[in-house]
């Protein structure tokens, strides 16, 4: 067989040899192969483009129309008066949690896998564990939010009328930060790996401690890395909407403002970005000027969410390039 | 200046408790991070399968087969939610499959650096649009443009529609898995394929391609598994926002999946109110969690055998 | 087992005292029933082929082997008087009196300045901003580099050559003030310049600190080591294992001009290895 592969590698060598130097061989299925992958990969790129007409188009008039008034308005029912504040705002918060209880969490995970747990069963249960929280759909974080959060919550009011006090911006936050968790800790393991052993080596060798090691010489090193991770963490959070539903997000308004940075919202009703544009999207695109509403608010939340994107890749990429040097 | 040693005792060598103490706290912290993963992860099978269980309890097991999907008239009929699923993802990988390998392919053995430069971040943002917007495109643009000029008769929520968007949502996670088993695959094969007087075609085709193919196969499978998670797009495209959803077995018309299913339960406008409808949502958590975990481990072993061979 | 615990005059003193010790990563034996003596304000040089065990041994006397987590030592392996395993013992401990450099120059990604703080700095003995500049000057003036690197303390060791590199490493294993510097062929990655430069610094540093060499380089052991170690591989016959083995030990004039083994005979003569 390996025998027969061999020959018939040389026979077509010496074919392909020959028909070079009569110069005249045309590749055509070389060139029917590329053409189909690159036919393949124009589709990718010519459907990111397609997004991005369909929404800069409708969205950017209808944001330079509304102006500050669509950023800092409250949810009403016609869409010349329709704002996203309170969207704004609880994405802002969901932010706040993934900052706040993944990043710590996720990095210290990822320290310990990394740098202190033992190669055995455990550890590799663990791992596989982590592998497989990372693949569950976020869908399923959204019921893990509402039978632990939501409902543990509505247990403090037994008697209240109002079945769904627990669908809290504090419930919201708590779920998006447990959903991005695998993934903070797979991209930071990934980055402390990438440390070399020999820097590690040099810190123990003048008697450091391992967390003086760590400290000092293996978090710095990874650190680009890291942040790059936690960052495209974080926009995934940003953009998720299917956890906020099942947790019981509003879609819809909120009722009074409360401002940005009052801390009484974490135990209140929520809506965030994703939410928002969920509800905008149902609406009938005839009635009003809804469809142009719904792009202005994909436009910012994609400002958003892309600019993070965007840090985390130059930063990237730009650090692989030092590194390489 | 220079230290004068004798010979110690073993107090010499026992280092300072409080260092010792202090490496100690800061491993413990460390270590109970890495188990609050573990504590997700049993969070999330007991609450599914303890609320699963109540429903099923709740329930006659007849309720499970009928026509529709409407927890508020106690029609459960699974295959409803399973063959939408069904659809969804085949026209989704219909898709993705097709548009992810002939990236991967290109930018791994075609493209040069600098257009690798430009393209994997084009990929990378396109992973990051969140599913909301591409539900959004999918039913305002998917919709009329593509799937009401395959089929005219075609109403304005299909399964179809979804599926296209589900697809696009799930390139660039195909595009970049197959990337990474192809470039897993040693150059010294190509070289000697090259040696041999193969032309990149056959090199790609004959060696790349099937040396790499426990990577592809990988691929597809986390590819199938996102595609059955994905929520949103079916929600907003595919008509599943409501609490009513009748069997069909047709791309073109509307339909709703397992995990719209899941959210329309509690989506707040026609939210149910506690009691065994409400349950079905945990019910149908569990079926998805398991069917995903199941494809993940398996992937995950694909994946493991790349890993091994080079 | 041991009996030469005391100690003969005061310019004999055994640093390391080395008895049937057997290392082990994981069930693969890697040296086996080592027996040796170190004495103190002396060069002593490991050498042997590839695989013989005598990194293995070296990376022992500063408890580096615990980064392995399969690594396993047994026997009993003294450091002036205190047996370097037993479980009381703080590895960090150990290290700050053995300072260690490796094979390839492995600065911190830090200024020339930072690196040689470093060490004594986390030991908390030097603080003030004066006696640390005090402390860092001497250092690299111990290691011959301070006239190269003086008006360029604070911009990166990265950008330095590999000699200077090595040197600086030198520098920031001294600067904690050891007992013993271990060095892990120190030489291998650099040119034969850079490589006599260290040969020097070296003969210079012995009086001050007792040194362990690893080499692959005989002539290196011939020129800088008062003692020599030969390290050698044994091939079980029945499981094809290769485990390390001390063969020779003695004076290096005496191992190099009169080898009493004949295995440490081919190998100084070139036959071998």
């Amino acid at each position: 067989m390996a025998l027969s592969t061999l020959n018939s590698g040389a026979e077509y060598a010496k074919e392909k040899v020959a028909a070079d130097l009569q110069g005249k061989s045309f590749d055509f299925a070389g060139a029917v192969f590329r053409l189909s992958l690159l036919t393949g990969l124009a589709f990718g790129i010519l459907i990111l483009g397609a997004v991005m007409w369909d929404v800069l188009g409708d969205g950017t008039g209808f944001l330079f129309d509304r102006g500050w008034d669509f950023i800092t308005g409250n949810a009403k029912s016609r869409s010349d008066e329709y704002g996203i504040f309170e969207g704004l705002r609880g994405t802002f918060w969901i932010g706040v949690f993934v900052v706040v209880f993944s990043f710590p969490i996720g990095i210290g995970a990822a320290i310990y896998l990394e740098e202190y747990a033992p190669d055995n069963r455990v550890t590799r249960f663990i791992e596989l564990n982590i592998r497989n929280l990372a693949g569950v759909p976020s869908v399923v974080y959204g019921v893990l939010g509402l039978a632990i959060f939501v409902r543990a919550l509505d247990g403090f009011y037994p008697n209240s009328l109002d079945k769904h006090l627990g669908s809290t911006t504090a419930a919201a936050g708590a779920t998006l930060a447990i959903l991005v968790l695998p993934i903070v800790i797979i991209t930071s393991a990934e980055a402390i790996r990438a440390v070399p052993q020999a820097l590690r080596e040099g810190g123990f060798g003048v008697g450091a401690t391992k967390w003086e090691v760590i400290r000092h010489h293996v978090l710095p090193y990874a650190a680009p890395g890291i942040f790059t991770g936690t960052l495209l963490s974080l926009a995934r959070a940003l953009g998720e909407a299917a956890p906020l539903i099942l947790v019981g997000g509003v879609l819809g308004s909120l009722g009074p403002k409360s401002s940005l940075f009052e801390l009484e919202q974490l135990g209140e009703r929520f809506t965030a970005m994703p939410l928002m544009i969920t509800q905008l999207a149902k609406k009938p695109a005839f009635v009003g000027d809804w469809n142009s509403a719904t792009a202005a608010a994909i436009l910012v939340l994609l400002v958003v969410v892309i600019f993070a994107n965007l840090v985390a890749i130059l930063l990237r990429n730009h650090f692989e390039k030092k590194r390489s040097n | 200046m220079s230290q004068t040693f004798g010979n110690l005792e073993i107090g010499d060598l026992t280092g300072s408790p409080a260092r010792n103490r202090r490496e100690r706290i800061v491993s413990t912290t460390f270590r109970i991070t890495a188990y609050v993963s573990l504590l997700v992860s049993i969070l999330i099978v007991l609450s599914l399968v303890f609320e699963a269980w109540t429903f099923i309890d709740g329930i006659e097991i007849g309720w499970l087969w009928g026509d529709q999907w409407a927890p508020p008239f106690n029609e459960y009929d699974l295959k409803t939610p399973l063959v939408g699923s069904l659809i969804v993802t085949g026209i989704a990988m219909l898709v993705a499959i097709p548009i992810g390998l002939a990236s991967a392919i290109y930018l791994s053995e075609y493209a040069n650096p600098t257009v690798r430069k430009w393209l994997k971040p084009l990929l990378e943002i396109l992973a990051g649009i969140p599913s909301v917007v591409l539900g959004f495109f999918a039913l305002r643009w998917v919709t009329p443009n593509i799937v009401q000029n395959l089929n005219a008769d075609a109403p304005g929520f299909t399964l179809a529609a979804a599926g296209i968007g589900v697809g696009i949502l799930t390139v660039p996670l195909i595009a970049s898995v197959s990337e990474d088993a192809l470039a897993a695959v040693p150059s010294s094969l190509r070289e000697a394929s090259a040696g041999l007087g193969a032309k990149r075609v056959t090199t790609t085709i004959r060696i790349t391609i099937p040396a790499a193919i426990s990577g592809l196969v990988a691929a597809f499978i986390i590819g199938v598994s996102r595609a059955i998670g994905e929520t949103m797009v079916v929600f907003l495209a595919a008509g599943g926002g409501g609490n009513q959803a009748q069997f069909t077995a047709s791309a073109f018309e509307s339909g709703t999946v397992v995990t719209a299913a899941m959210a329309a339960t509690t989506a707040p406008s026609d939210r149910l109110s506690e009691g065994v409808a409400l349950q079905s949502l945990y019910f149908l958590g569990l079926l998805l969690f398991v069917i995903t975990l199941l494809l993940n481990l398996i992937a995950d072993r694909f994946v493991r055998k790349v890993r091994m061979v080079y | 087992m041991t009996i030469e615990t005391e100690t003969e005059d005061t310019d004999n003193v055994n640093i390391f005292e080395v008895s049937d010790v057997n290392v082990y990563y994981g069930d693969f034996r890697a040296i086996r029933d080592v027996s040796i003596d170190i004495e103190a304000n002396e060069i002593t040089a490991f050498i042997g082929p590839s695989g013989c065990g005598k990194t293995t041994m070296l990376r022992s006397f500063n408890r580096m082997n615990d980064l392995i987590p399969t690594a396993r030592v047994t026997g009993e392996l003294k450091y002036r008087g205190v047996s370097l395993y037993d479980k009381r013992v703080d590895p960090v401990e150990v290290r700050r009196r053995i300072g260690m450099v490796f094979q390839k120059p492995n600065p911190f990604p830090k200024s020339v300045y930072d690196n040689v703080a470093y060490g004594p700095r986390i030991a908390g003995n030097v603080s003030k901003g004066a006696e640390m500049d005090d402390l860092v000057e001497s250092s690299l003036r111990k290691a011959a580099l301070w006239d190269e690197v003086k008006d360029r303390l604070k911009s990166s060791a990265l950008g330095m050559s590999g000699g200077q590199q090595q040197r600086l490493c030198i520098a920031r294993a001294i600067a904690t003030n050891p007992d013993v510097v271990l060095m892990d062929e120190p030489c291998s990655a650099l040119d034969p310049i850079a490589t006599g430069r260290i040969e020097e610094l070296m003969a210079q540093l012995k009086d001050e600190y007792s040194i362990v060499i690893v080499t692959h380089n005989m002539q290196q052991a011939a020129r800088v080591s008062d003692k020599t170690a030969f390290f050698s591989v044994e091939v079980s016959e029945e499981s094809d294992l290769r485990t390390g083995i001390l063969v020779e030990f003695g004076s290096t004039d005496l191992m190099f001009s009169n080898p009493t083994d004949e295995r440490t005979e081919n190998y100084v003569t070139g036959r071998f290895g």
